[in-house]
């Protein structure tokens, strides 16, 4: 019963961050919607899951902030209002089919099915000394899944480096 | 079921900000929200009713555990949602320093 609140709250306040028209009260409110799936993940007993979700919406929020303070401008009448809007409902129709037909054949919900989980489970402990099987599996049973993922966050930095670095001098024929 | 369903409602409202809105920073939110409706719904999958946390014990065994392994590939994904996160911003940043705008329809000018 709690999930289902916290999933209305998090709807809520989802379409307020999408809705409103101040950028940062937008991106306040997406902070909310970051905090109640904190709180669903120690609901949905993972809280490993809890953690790291609340450090990284942490550092989302100031990214975002970052980006929006000061920074505020008042968008001007929207042209073909009636298009936009009904293609936009066309594709939101489009991916509601065929979610419905992949919930179809998902296990109901609290039964899941954990036939991989089994091999982790028996040889869990023996195998890696980690008590907890979540950190087993990441560190030990799939350690690549987590190398690529620190090759990702690098080469974001990378990135954002590249991006955001300070243009060098011009040339004197350039503007 | 319902929660399923009330997980796509979220992932909805994600996809209409990232189809409908103008602002890039609004575009930005809404692929945010989608990427916690896809965490949510992956650990929504290997939920168990009244199962405990995946952490050993004496008499833990499959039929009393949530599932572990949506856990751990969502955890990889929550942080490749903060990368995505920082690198998109980081681009409307520039945006905004060589346009002035976060409308999408006022970026036309294709110079330099």
């Amino acid at each position: 019963m709690e999930l289902h609140i916290l999933l209305i709250f998090m709807i809520f306040a989802a379409i307020v961050a999408i809705e409103v028209k101040d950028l940062l009260s937008s991106v306040i409110a997406v902070g909310a919607v970051g905090f109640a799936l904190c709180l669903a993940f120690l609901v949905l007993k993972a809280p490993d899951l809890a953690i790291t979700q609340l450090v990284v919406e942490i550092l989302c929020l100031i990214i975002l902030i970052r980006a929006t303070i000061n920074k505020d401008l008042p968008l001007v009448i929207e042209g073909r209002w009636i298009f936009n809007t009904l293609s936009t409902l066309g594709f939101i129709a489009v991916f509601l089919l065929f979610s419905w037909l992949a919930l179809k054949e998902l296990p109901r919900f609290g039964e899941p099915i954990m036939e991989v989980v089994k091999k982790y489970l028996q040889e869990g402990v023996s195998k890696t000394g980690a008590v907890n099987i979540v950190t087993a599996v990441i560190l030990d049973f799939r350690a690549y899944d987590t190398l690529g993922e620190a090759t990702v966050l690098f080469t974001s930095v990378i990135g954002i480096m590249a991006i955001l670095r300070r243009p060098g001098r011009k040339k004197k024929n350039e503007k | 079921m319902i929660l399923y369903f009330l997980c796509l409602m979220l992932f909805c409202v994600g996809l209409y900000g990232v189809l409908r809105k103008r602002n890039i920073v609004k575009m930005i939110i809404g692929l945010g929200i989608m990427e916690y409706a896809m965490n949510l719904f992956f650990v929504l999958i290997g939920y168990r009713f009244h199962g405990r946390a995946p952490i050993d014990a004496k008499d833990q065994n499959i039929f009393n555990m949530v599932d572990p392994l949506p856990q751990a590939l969502v955890l990889t994904s929550i942080v490749i949602g903060l990368a995505i996160t920082a690198l998109v911003i980081s681009i409307a940043i520039r945006i905004y320093e060589k346009y002035g705008t976060f409308d999408i329809t006022k970026i036309k000018r294709l110079k330099g």
